[in-house]
């Protein structure tokens, strides 16, 4: 009768998460039925006779009542069969696992260079308070905060590609490295570092840097302002104060003391960051002619193909909450106050 | 298959680099053409199914017809192509193509006059999108294996009564009139469906080229077929890019990454034609753009108003603005270097002349709604109109939506006014006549929603028996003057307030020749390029 | 002036005589606390300014922001009588801006009313609360926030049609629940400590721990966001006007103005920059200023 504790979180960890699904699939379900866009016509298109539409309307199932067809789509979906795309006709599937890399790909570069830049910037601006430092972090996080993405994209394209031809344009990779590597993650870094292909991960590299220094930049202005706020709340406490009149370096009191303590809310900070970029940042996207998972169910939802914004919500949905439990965990392992 | 693609691949492909290896100005392989385009309409590639526009141009390469349009002389009409020949009965009902020898399907197989009526059967069985272009000469799924006979190298179509036979051939150069591989696409089907869900992703196919890869949203590749009957293409490899921005395609072709981007906005074309090694091409396109007022509306109903709004549209002013060098006036449904085309445009901007039209229909107040696309040309057109109408007293809502939300409404003649483009099907006039002209039973009920004329409620006056007698009509000269009548009446009556033609304008680097996005009558095609 | 003298020493008293007394004096110490913040005073200053503008645009705008003149679009800066240039179809951009500012405002403040107190109140019963009141709202919160956020806004605004207080429903909507984690994260960490436990071993009910001594200490991360997060609303809402989903044309919504120049971003930069400076100095201006609030209001990073 009595499950030891583990097993006990881990179960209801995973109750939580299906409910969760369950819950967004369903809205999605909804929102798709609702939405005054035609999936029919999506398919056949302006020209199409009644009688094709009658019998793609049959096709689709659209006859039956919307719980049947709910119900329809779950099983599928148990058994981890996505549908087909209404509007390229290949598994849902295949469609996303060719996006969502191009996204995961994108999003972790930029993740690291907003945490490696944003980070020590947050914590240098909480120790010199009101310095020029921190004057000069606070109007880097702002602008960049405040500045509307696609126009600081085009223009990062036309100055650094256009002009200077420092950095590859639209697109993950040149022409003429497309499909030359074998994709193995669909991360195509990864992929020519596998391969050992390096001219096709300068190329790579040269396409993706631009975009991921947008993404990170603004992820860098979250998080620097986010971490100088936890670190002024730690520097104020009364421990670092004593730390002080006991005559620890400054760098300890930092590092050791304050930084330690904000550990848990930055993770939580970084991770929603991430999440946040994971969902695909459609303008950068379309800017970039990045194919990812962003663009993907946008385009899928202004097309009414209800199967792809289903699948991709799914795996968008799942990310978020992985990494919400994940920072979850942190608070109860690392915050004793939480417990 | 897809491992040893991608082997081949990159073999050329490191080769390709080794020869050009780093300069400072990218250029593009000597014998590979990439293009800049929006793809993201394309939906299946089944020519049975496909009726996008950047499907279409793939189906084009890829597929060879029965008859099919020169890229080099398209104003010549149709030419041979898979029939070498062919012959019409007395009673003109039944034409009988010869079959030309010796060509082969990529695969392999050769290409017989079985595949050319399996082909077209299937077209019509499956009976998606675009089968009325072959089910309009009385093809129906149940008489399908009889009207369309293969014997030896001979195919036979018996249409249900006569037709113009340059009607029948112009259809069959659309491409609904694809000649697929009937022993590759029965080895894929799946529950009867004539391999429909295979033939969405792959080809099988005579023409010119192979489909290597189409990537929805990302690209398509093909490559050349060295065994096409009418000799290998130069480009042995063509890459179709999927770039949305404008921006993004007039950058890429300056810095010479690719060949050509197909859609440049006017001040991008303005911009690019300036850059070092940029030519502009201009093609005349089918495309008309057009306001249509539904005729279920009381007030729009009335003759003088709908006579007003043509008066409403500041053609000139559009036209030398933001759709500079894109569109040219045009106020007859009939597109420009069709058969029959008229170039008459009465009409003009004129506030005053509309006020007077309003007033002797009693019009106060009006106050309407009109649903445009989110095309950021077509929301200025709305625009524009707009601000006309207010000074003519019309109060006009914009309602701007996606393509499907208010073709939707369109359909169901929700709307009081559309702001719409319709782009012809194939090379006759009767593509667009018995569209906007033709609409035999004007009732809720009917539910004809693939005709113009219904979808606005509008009964056409008299035209729908003018459309059917054009269309049979054997002699030339004849034909075209009926279908100049038509138009003359259709633009003092009708509720459509035609505007503006499509004009396409390529950017391309200056060492491509021969380029062509298929005129008014068809798509792009790609053998005949050279660099 | 003796009058005002003595206000003042009245407001700056260290002994107060009334509760109201006291507060005002709080309130009063932490106006020149912010005051003497240059940056959240300019940011401030900002603000102020875009209200008056938007107040009194008819008197302001040079020309009628929706009058065409087709002879005369994209007309560069600083040309005769229109000193940010025309638009595409020839329009005033200065009038526009000066137009837009109504729209913005609007928009930004329901959204700044909507979804932060949304998410308070939800983060604050879940995390004060706890047991299956917690599980049940932070499930809801899980579904809200695990939505890809364009999709659910753009879901939401296709199904109930295109215009301006959909998208801020929308918006809302879309916005809430990563307030309601924070609120609930600072409400766990506060719940446990002492000088709660002390008040609740005064007596004190959940109400009234909830409302007077758990929402003050949440409210200072919550405008640190709210304020970080003004930008990214402004930005969302263009994002739905450039797909067509939120303010119609030829309303000059700063983000549909920018939607709409993007096309002549080579050439014509300024068309789409203007607005996107508007939007870039406003957002910048909510953002100085959260900044400097949270200095006065944050009752823990303050002495």
């Amino acid at each position: 009768m009595s499950l030891p504790p583990w097993l006990k979180t881990t179960a209801l960890t995973l109750g939580s998460i299906a409910v969760t699904m369950l819950g967004l699939l369903f809205i999605t379900f909804i929102i798709g039925r609702v939405m005054p866009i035609d999936p029919v016509l999506a398919i056949v298109g302006e020209r199409a006779a009644q009688s094709t539409y009658d019998a793609v309307y049959l096709e689709l199932g659209l006859d039956k009542p919307l719980i049947v067809q709910f119900g329809y789509y779950i099983w599928d979906v148990i058994r981890l069969d996505f549908g087909t795309s209404l509007l390229n006709a290949r598994p849902v599937s295949e469609d996303i696992a060719r996006v969502f890399p191009a996204t995961l790909e994108l999003a972790t570069l930029g993740i690291t260079i907003g945490i490696v830049l944003g980070v020590p910037l947050g914590v240098l601006a909480a120790v010199r308070k009101g310095s020029w430092i921190d004057q000069i972090a606070r109007v880097v996080a702002l602008v960049g905060y405040s500045m509307p993405i696609f126009w600081l994209g085009l223009m990062g394209l036309l100055i650094f590609y256009g002009i200077l031809g420092w950095v590859g344009g639209p697109g993950r990779v040149g022409i003429f490295y497309v499909d030359v590597v074998p994709s193995v993650t669909g991360l195509i870094l990864v992929d020519a570092i596998l391969d050992r292909n390096w001219d096709v991960f300068k190329d790579a590299f040269s396409h993706i840097i631009l975009p991921a220094a947008l993404l990170g930049y603004y992820s860098l202005a979250y998080i620097s302002r986010m971490t100088r706020s936890f670190m002024l709340e730690q520097l104020s406490a009364e421990y670092v104060t004593t730390a002080r009149v006991k005559g620890m370096s400054e760098w300890d009191v930092i590092w050791k003391h304050a930084f330690k303590n904000i550990r848990v809310q930055l993770i939580t900070v970084i991770a929603l960051s991430y999440a946040n970029l994971l969902e695909g940042s459609v303008l950068t996207e379309i800017i970039f002619s990045w194919p990812g998972i962003g663009s993907y169910i946008t385009t899928a939802l202004l097309s009414a193909d209800m199967n792809a914004v289903l699948g991709g919500t799914v795996v968008v949905g799942l990310i978020f909450i992985l990494l919400n439990i994940f920072s979850d965990l942190l608070y109860k392992v690392f915050d004793p106050r939480a417990r | 298959m897809n491992a040893i693609n991608r082997l081949l691949t990159s073999a050329a492909v490191g080769f390709a680099l080794s020869v050009s290896t780093v300069t400072a100005f990218a250029e593009t392989p000597a014998n590979m053409l990439v293009i800049a385009h929006r793809i993201d309409d394309v939906t299946t590639i089944d020519p049975a199914e496909s009726f996008e526009f950047a499907g279409s141009d793939i189906s084009r390469n890829v597929y060879s017809r029965l008859v099919n349009l020169d890229p080099m002389d398209l104003g010549a009409g149709y030419k041979p192509d898979l029939a070498e020949s062919w012959e019409v009965s007395e009673d003109g009902k039944t034409i009988t193509f010869t079959m030309r020898d010796g060509v082969t399907f990529h695969s392999g197989n050769p290409v017989t006059a079985e595949d050319a009526a399996f082909s077209l059967q299937r077209a019509v069985i499956l009976n998606k999108t675009p089968a009325f272009i072959l089910t309009q000469f009385g093809f129906t799924p149940e008489n399908a294996t009889e009207t369309i006979k293969a014997d030896g190298n001979k195919l036979m179509i018996t249409t249900d009564k006569k037709y113009a036979t340059s009607f029948v051939l112009n259809c069959l150069t659309a491409t609904i009139g694809a000649v697929v591989d009937k022993a590759t696409v029965m080895a894929n089907e799946v529950d009867g469906d004539m391999g429909n869900t295979w033939l969405k992703t792959n080809s099988a196919g005579s023409g010119p080229y192979k489909l290597d890869s189409w990537k929805p949203n990302e690209s398509v590749t093909l490559s050349s077929n060295p065994d096409y009957y009418g000799g290998a293409p130069a480009m042995e490899r063509v890459i179709v890019r999927h770039v949305l921005e404008s921006a993004s395609q007039r950058l890429l072709l300056e810095r010479g990454d690719i060949d050509i981007a197909r859609n440049l906005n006017p001040e991008d074309i303005a911009g690019a034609s300036g850059a070092d090694g940029v030519t502009i091409a201009d093609e005349l396109k089918g495309r008309l753009m057009y306001l249509a007022l539904n005729q279920k509306h009381p007030e729009l109903s009335k003759p003088e108003v709908r006579q007003a709004f043509k008066y409403l549209i500041d053609y000139e002013g559009m036209r030398d603005s933001f759709l500079k060098g894109q569109y040219t006036i045009h106020q007859n449904f009939l597109p420009a270097t069709y058969l029959g085309a008229s170039d008459e445009n009465p009409f003009s901007y004129n506030i005053e002349k509309a006020k007077e039209l309003l007033a002797a229909a009693g019009i106060e107040n009006l106050e309407v709604e009109i649903g445009v696309r989110e095309a950021q040309e077509r929301i200025e057109i709305g625009q524009s109109f707009q601000n006309a109408a207010a000074q003519a007293g019309i109060k006009v809502n914009i309602t701007v939506g996606t393509a499907k939300q208010i073709l939707a409404r369109y359909r169901a003649r929700e709307l009081d006014v559309y702001l719409g483009a319709w782009g012809p099907d194939y090379p006759d006039p009767q593509t667009n006549a018995g569209t906007f002209a033709y609409n035999p039973d004007n009732s809720d009920a009917a539910n004809a929603t693939g005709l113009l004329a219904w979808r606005n409620s509008w009964d056409t006056g008299g035209l729908t028996e003018k459309v059917d007698a054009a269309v049979t009509e054997g002699d030339r000269d004849a034909r075209v003057q009926m279908y100049l009548d038509i138009q003359a009446e259709f633009r003092e009556t009708s509720p459509f307030v035609v505007m503006f033609q499509q004009i396409e304008q390529s950017a391309l680097r200056d060492n491509v020749t021969n380029w062509s996005t298929g005129q008014a009558v068809t798509s792009a095609a790609y053998w005949q390029v050279t660099k | 002036m003796a009058e005002t003298q003595s206000l003042r020493a009245w407001l700056l008293t260290d002994t107060p005589t009334s509760r109201r007394h006291a507060k005002l004096s709080a309130l009063y110490q932490g106006w020149l606390t912010f005051r003497s913040n240059t940056m959240a005073m300019i940011g401030l200053g900002i603000l102020v300014l875009l209200v008056l503008v938007a107040a009194a645009a008819p008197l302001l705008s040079p020309h009628d922001p929706f009058v065409q003149n087709l002879g005369n679009r994209l007309a560069p800066l600083g040309s005769e009588g229109h000193l940010l240039g025309t638009d595409s179809l020839g329009r005033d951009i200065l009038s526009r801006l000066i137009y837009g500012a109504r729209i913005t405002l609007y928009i930004v403040a329901l959204v700044a009313l909507i979804a932060p107190v949304a998410g308070l109140l939800v983060g604050t019963v879940s995390g004060y609360a706890g047991g299956w009141i917690d599980i049940v709202l932070m499930r809801i919160t899980d579904i809200f926030l695990a939505f890809p956020r364009l999709v659910l806004a753009l879901a939401f605004v296709a199904a109930l049609g295109a215009g301006i207080e959909n998208a801020v429903l929308a918006i809302s909507l879309t916005a809430w629940p990563p307030y309601a984690r924070i609120a609930r994260a600072e409400t766990l960490t506060i719940r446990s400590s002492d000088y709660i436990a002390a008040i609740r071993l005064q007596g004190a009910g959940a109400l009234r721990i909830i409302t007077r001594h758990i929402w003050p200490l949440c409210i200072s991360s919550l405008i640190v966001r709210v304020t970080l997060d003004m930008a990214g609303i402004i930005l969302a809402a263009a994002g739905l006007g450039f797909l067509g989903l939120g303010a119609q044309p030829p309303s000059p919504e700063w983000g549909a103005m920018i939607s709409e120049g993007r096309r002549f971003i080579l050439d014509h930069w300024w068309v789409a920059t203007m607005p996107g400076l508007a939007i870039f100095t406003v957002s910048l201006a909510f953002n100085l200023l959260g900044d400097g609030l949270r200095d006065v209001l944050d009752p823990k990073a303050g002495e």
